[in-house]
């Protein structure tokens, strides 16, 4: 045994409302457990010590994907694996699919939950870019009132996030587009093709009217202390032609929206390069997949 | 705390601690050795076990977790028709050296099989990237696996 999880309190959550009543009660001294692919490790070494652990990964009604017509909604329990195998996720928000089935290993996206990614809150978390693109929303809830926030303002920081301790993320809506959904591209990269984590990872849509840019959504992790959209690049070719010498252009003005770090994976001068490399193989390849032949 | 689960089709009830993690529960109480303690953070897949027909990785579940659930680990599939020709597979294309990480790649092979997932080499290495293997270099097994769709 190399690792122990020290003593703990452990109460099993039946339903939501009993997990808001506890939440209400304990407030930072618990830790939600949701698929606890996260938690367990970081109880392990040491990451944090809660005083009693919430497991909801049991409750059943926080577990459902139900297409609204313009939105997907998503409870925040569902499991990885259950959001890569939907149907419904696939026709409306393929770049969810795409992104979802790099994140962790099968074992991995069996256990762990869409909403336990996000309120870990780490800068490689997977299910941040094709969120941040969709323009998805976090629905949070307590005791006393639920709010709607987007998912850009929920991750704050490394490991941080907007939710109060009283506070549960209870479901995640991604509005979704027919146009938009045509042409998209996830492009993660990692020290090794399977379950790894993100150096680089790159989620991009495109809306294309008239060989004109309409629409643009670029989104990366792992190079700022959150997921980041690139805005620069985004405003840079909504209104431009569609062609690669302006896809070359916009991918150099990523450097704007990035602050990547050095660490154990990658230094942040190599970041900063593959970031640009990324953003435009990503473009290229979302615009492909809409039927542009163009740009040699 | 006492949890109730059934384990390779049998009811069993275990005391268990709150911060105990399944994997232990499984070797040092319930005597099931099949399933290997590799690197604890759930990154080598040699801890395996079948949840509810899923594999996931017990030493990422606290046993209380799994209180009504339905395990199942090699133990319980020896009898099995689909899961004995995935093992002829391993052995006919050598597929096992020390062993060692068998039992969690036998499992997740197992489970992509009877839910259909494998139909060509690439789906075989997606669905086992959760496996870590010391001593094969992945191809005989990739290989087996492959095999045992026929």
């Amino acid at each position: 045994m190399f690792y122990s999880i020290p003593e703990v309190e452990y109460i099993r959550v039946s339903n939501l409302d009993e997990a808001l009543q506890l939440l209400s009660q304990y407030g930072p001294e618990a830790k939600i457990l949701a698929g606890g692919t996260d938690l367990l490790v970081d109880l392990k070494v040491g990451r944090c010590r809660p005083k009693v652990i919430l497991d909801m990964s049991g409750v059943k009604d926080l577990r459902y994907i139900i297409d609204d017509g313009d939105k997907i909604r998503i409870g925040a329990l569902t499991k990885v694996q259950e959001v890569v195998e939907s149907p419904v996720v696939k026709a409306k928000a393929p770049l969810l699919t795409e992104a979802l089935s790099e994140l962790g290993s099968w074992q991995v996206r069996c256990m762990a939950t869409v909403g336990g990614n996000l309120c870990n809150a780490s800068p490689a978390a997977d299910s941040a870019p094709p969120l941040l693109v969709h323009e998805a929303k976090a629905k949070l809830t307590s005791k006393q009132k639920t709010r709607t926030i987007k998912i850009e303002e929920l991750i704050t920081g490394p490991r941080k996030t907007a939710l109060q301790s009283s506070e549960l993320l209870c479901e995640v809506e991604v509005p979704y587009d027919e146009e938009l959904t045509r042409a998209y591209s996830y492009i993660k990269l990692g020290r090794r093709n399977a379950f790894t984590l993100s150096v680089v990872s790159v989620a991009v849509a495109v809306k294309v009217v008239n060989e004109r840019f309409k629409d643009v959504r670029v989104a990366l992790n792992s190079v700022a202390p959150t997921p980041v959209r690139a805005r620069s690049v985004e405003s840079f070719l909504v209104g431009n032609a569609v062609r690669r010498e302006r896809v070359e252009e916009a991918s150099e003005l990523v450097l704007k929206d990035i602050m990547p770090i050095s660490d154990v994976r990658a230094s942040a001068e190599y970041r900063r390069h593959v970031s640009k490399v990324l953003v435009r193989d990503a473009l290229i390849r979302a615009l492909r997949r809409s039927g542009w032949v163009g740009g040699g | 705390m006492l949890v109730k689960f059934r384990l390779n089709g049998e009811e069993v009830e275990v005391e268990a601690r709150p911060n105990e993690i399944l994997l232990d529960t499984l070797r040092l109480k319930l005597n099931v050795r099949s399933v290997k303690r590799g690197c604890e953070k759930g990154e080598c897949g040699a801890c395996t076990i079948l949840l509810n027909g899923d594999p996931v990785t017990s030493c990422l579940i606290l046993t209380p977790q799994v209180e009504g659930s339905e395990i199942l680990t090699v133990e319980g599939l020896e009898e099995d028709q689909e899961f004995k020709k995935l093992v002829d597979s391993f052995v006919s294309e050598g597929a096992v050296q020390c062993g060692y990480c068998t039992p969690g790649f036998l499992l997740t092979a197992y489970a992509a099989l009877s839910k259909g997932k494998i139909r060509s080499v690439d789906d075989a290495k997606k669905y086992l990237e959760g496996n870590l293997c010391r001593c094969t270099g992945y191809n005989k097994i990739i290989k087996a696996v492959v095999k045992a769709v026929s």
